[in-house]
């Protein structure tokens, strides 16, 4: 069986024998895929679906999409790039399927508020940059994540998209079926009141 | 925008602002409002941060130790490629 613990270290020629074998139906290099990138896959789905079930559900469907398009998989990509992007797909779909927060709470909440001048109202008193860069990478992750939780699905997604997945405005406009105008908007938004999570967070 | 820009106005255009995309002469008068008010400048500082935040985490799926997959569902996973 290949071994391919740790993706990063895998060689182009280990991946090019896994890829033949995976096409030749090998099991076991579908055991060597599954258990190798299911993990990593898997915070990427969570950002997403914002729960850890649905994101174990997000992972399963990205490997069944992959599992049925590996002969059309491109040799110019890489295995991880192919399947992190599937697995923003699966994500995206699942989200959309099951549509059911009513009890989301609003993000004007956590947006600043001016007076009818223009004039800020409350102002929070910040947080040094060093408190957010002290921290190690896996805490800043955690974080993350549960900030993200606390954002309503349509901010959280474009937020995702376009600050953590790096797509560009037009396409996070494609694929979430909004207008490019509309991304722009609710990605300001968003970062406002990640801005506040985070500031609440940091200065307790 | 007018001859003033309000604390509301370089909310609503921070995103240009941190972008570049703001023509010159209104650059200044953002620059000049961060220069007289303290509490937008707290709030530019830590909106770049949380910006800053979220692009240090693209692209983890290399980065620590991956999460414990329970084996059910690697399990589950492989058994529904046999399946198909
Ligand atoms: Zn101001």
């Amino acid at each position: 069986m290949l071994s391919l613990v740790d993706p990063s270290l895998a060689t182009a020629e280990d991946e090019r024998r896994l890829i033949a074998a995976l096409r030749a139906g090998d099991d076991a290099a579908y055991e060597t895929l599954v258990r190798t990138y299911a993990p990593r896959l898997f915070p990427v789905a969570r950002r997403i679906v914002a729960s850890d079930a649905e994101a174990n559900d997000a992972v399963q469907d990205a490997f069944i999409s992959a599992f049925k398009s590996i002969d059309r998989f491109s040799e110019e990509s890489s295995l991880r790039t192919w399947l992190h992007r599937i697995t923003v797909n699966a994500a995206l779909m699942l989200l959309r399927s099951r549509r059911r927060r009513p009890e989301q709470r609003s993000i004007d909440e956590l947006l600043p508020r001016f007076e009818a001048n223009g004039h800020r109202v409350d102002t929070g008193g910040g947080w040094s940059t060093a408190a957010v860069e002290g921290l190690e990478r896996e805490e800043k992750r955690r974080l993350l994540t549960r900030l993200l939780d606390e954002l309503p699905d349509d901010s959280r997604t474009v937020l995702v998209l376009r600050d953590i997945e790096e797509r560009g405005t037009a396409e996070t406009a494609e694929v979430l079926g909004i207008t490019p105008g509309a991304v722009k908007t609710r990605l300001h938004r968003a970062r406002q009141a990640l801005r506040t999570l985070l500031e609440r967070e940091l200065s307790e | 925008m007018s001859e003033h820009v309000t604390c509301k106005e370089l909310v609503d255009f921070l995103d240009d602002y941190l972008e570049d995309r703001l023509e010159p002469p209104v650059r200044r008068r953002f620059e000049e409002h961060l220069d007289a008010c303290p509490p937008c400048r707290v709030y530019l500082d830590g909106y770049r941060d949380t910006v800053r935040l979220t692009r240090s985490l693209c692209d983890d799926t290399d980065a620590g130790p991956p999460a414990a997959m329970p084996e059910t569902l690697i399990r589950a996973i492989l058994d529904s490629r046999r399946r198909s």
